[in-house]
């Protein structure tokens, strides 16, 4: 679980948070939404330890931010950023082999090599294993740094939104695949996403921020209504129903 | 370096079993196997090349040089690596940080103040030990920019370096028009890096300061694959970028200012040519490679250059002086090759 509690932040002296206290249970895909500016991203940097915590407390896994080592949380918490740009010039599987760094340290022995294999496998990434990430297109990229979250066998995963820069097929490839990690491998994952529809089809849980507050949580089938959109989204798109599951019609 | 052998094979043991596959990594233990030969080589020529006289005088005499540019292009280009991983670019060199220019004031000031005769009668430990302190203000100085700045820290270090070097640079220029013209001959041929003149007393402290230096730097060679991945794939795998950073600029600034304090300003460019080559050589971005593989490289291109320059060509200059003005277009030429490949 991951407990926030009484949580403001602001930088350079605008407020983004007010008193934010919310609590994420273990297991599904929890997705934060909301309009620009309304803390979303603030709110997931502080959990991931990005920016550092000023009021309030904030426990993953019953560890305090700012108390527990970077080292032991690094087994618990993984985090992929918005702009996943990395200067050095690696190779798909050295990517991925590094998700093992927190647990053997640089000097990975043979249950290290055989996670990053069923990464690799899983992730279908073994036909460019050895390409350089340049190389490959952005939904590959993205999909490599998800197996390198998958092989850092944490229990929790911190996404910010990972669909900028993706087409439709690679956001939607990328969705499903977390979609199965939540289910068949019950990691937690906390998602900040742009597009309401891709939250409302593929998380269990939405919790949309409004001028640094929590203006609602719940299932996607109960939050995402006309009220959401006119008061936190300040928009009058209609809302329809496919699958049990809301669609805002854009 | 006496890891190195024992690296090299793991690679190539992990590369067999994996078995033989297309587009593969290189093997890179056997190319550092040959960029110690090279340096071998190298300094062996430069030991014996047109040796004339006896050997007891020469070898102690060519050796203490030897050592001295051994020691000067390990640290230099150590350091250059080690910048380019905290910074995440590759056309970084830490004489952007201002100690070369530094250097450079100091000696015009003291030229002009004491004249050409007074430096040169200067004994050269107090002038190490000034160099030293002056460095190491310096140091602390950028140390704080480092830790005080928010975000984007380390691009904040670089550009204040750049305008404090410019800073000095100016000031350096001011106090040589103040110089007699017969002095400031003085200050231009100092004010590049020369062997001849090492101290036999400062190159063993040197070396006892700047050796346990590398190897901390070789023990961190894991941690910096992973601080070279960016801010935040570095934190998401338990390693804070700016804890590891100050680290890593302490260890730089202590292997440059040691290294500009005993023989003087090296060629901004020797740390460019020697990562460019040294990631040419052995494509890689582990540090387990890259920097004994930097090492060797600047080891190969100062040993080499100054054995063609002194012992083939016969010339005096200081080898910095050719290095300042062939590496401009030879470091444009690797990266214009990068760029197509």
């Amino acid at each position: 679980m991951i407990r926030v509690s009484n949580v403001s932040h602001s930088i350079g002296g605008a407020p983004i948070l007010h008193d934010i206290s919310v609590e994420i249970p273990k297991g599904g895909i929890t997705a934060l939404i909301g309009p620009n500016g309304a803390g979303k991203s603030t709110l997931l940097s502080l959990i991931a330890r990005l920016s550092s915590l000023k009021t309030g407390e904030i426990e993953v896994d019953g560890l305090q931010i700012g108390q527990v080592s970077d080292r032991e949380l690094a087994r618990h918490l993984a985090i992929m950023a918005q702009s996943t740009h990395v200067s050095a010039r690696l190779r798909v599987e050295e990517l991925v082999g590094f998700g093992r760094y927190p647990w053997h340290r640089g000097r990975p022995g043979p249950e290290d090599h055989a996670i990053v294999e069923s990464a690799i496998a899983r992730f279908g990434l073994g036909t460019m294993r050895h390409r350089f990430l340049d190389e490959i297109s952005g939904g590959q990229r993205q999909r490599a740094f998800v197996a390198m979250a998958f092989a850092q066998d944490t229990d929790y995963l911190l996404l910010d939104e990972p669909l900028n820069n993706l087409d439709i097929a690679g956001a939607r490839s990328l969705m499903r695949l977390l979609r199965q990690m939540a289910d068949e491998d019950g990691k937690t994952i906390v998602i900040v996403l742009h597009d309401i529809n891709y939250a409302a089809r593929f998380a269990d849980r939405i919790i949309a921020l409004h001028e640094g507050r929590v203006a609602a949580m719940g299932a996607p089938q109960e939050i995402v209504t006309q009220d959401l959109l006119t008061d936190v989204f300040g928009t009058d798109a209609e809302i329809s129903h496919q699958d049990g599951r809301p669609v805002v019609l854009v | 370096m006496a890891e190195l052998t024992g690296n090299t094979t793991a690679p190539r043991a992990k590369a067999g079993a994996e078995g033989a596959r297309a587009a593969r990594p290189p093997a890179m233990g056997r190319r550092l196997i040959w960029l110690a030969v090279a340096v071998a080589l190298a300094s062996a020529v430069y030991m014996v090349y047109g040796a004339k006289g006896a050997w007891g005088f020469i070898l102690p005499f060519r050796g203490q040089k030897l050592a001295a540019m051994l020691l000067v292009a390990s640290c230099l280009s150590v350091a250059t690596i080690l910048f380019q991983t905290i910074t995440g670019n590759r056309i970084l060199t830490p004489s952007l940080l201002g100690f070369d220019a530094l250097y450079v004031m100091i000696l015009a000031l003291l030229v002009h103040l004491f004249g050409a005769t007074g430096y040169i009668a200067l004994p050269t430990g107090l002038l190490f030990a000034l160099n030293t302190a002056m460095m190491s203000l310096l140091g602390l100085g950028l140390f704080v920019v480092l830790r005080r700045g928010a975000r984007g820290e380390m691009m904040r270090l670089v550009l204040t370096g750049i305008i404090f070097g410019v800073f000095l640079r100016s000031a350096t220029e001011f106090v040589q028009r103040l110089i007699d013209p017969a002095e400031f001959s003085v200050v231009t041929s100092v004010s590049y890096a020369r062997f001849n003149t090492v101290d036999p007393v400062l190159l063993p402290l040197t070396a006892a300061v700047t050796l346990p230096v590398l190897w901390l730097a070789w023990r961190m060679r894991h941690r910096l694959d992973v601080l070279g991945l960016g801010d935040t794939v570095a934190l998401s795998l338990g390693e804070p970028p700016r804890r590891g950073q100050s680290i890593v600029l302490v260890l730089i600034c202590v292997l440059v200012a040691a290294a500009t304090a005993l023989v003087g300003p090296m060629a901004a460019f020797f740390g460019l040519i020697v990562s460019a080559l040294a990631h040419t050589v052995t494509p890689t971005e582990r540090h387990a490679i890259l920097l004994p593989s930097a090492a060797l490289t600047g080891c190969v291109v100062l040993v080499g250059g100054q054995t063609v320059l002194e012992r083939v060509l016969a010339l005096t200059t200081p080898i910095a002086v050719v290095i300042e003005a062939l590496g401009g277009a030879l470091f444009l030429a690797l990266l214009l090759k990068r760029k197509r490949a």
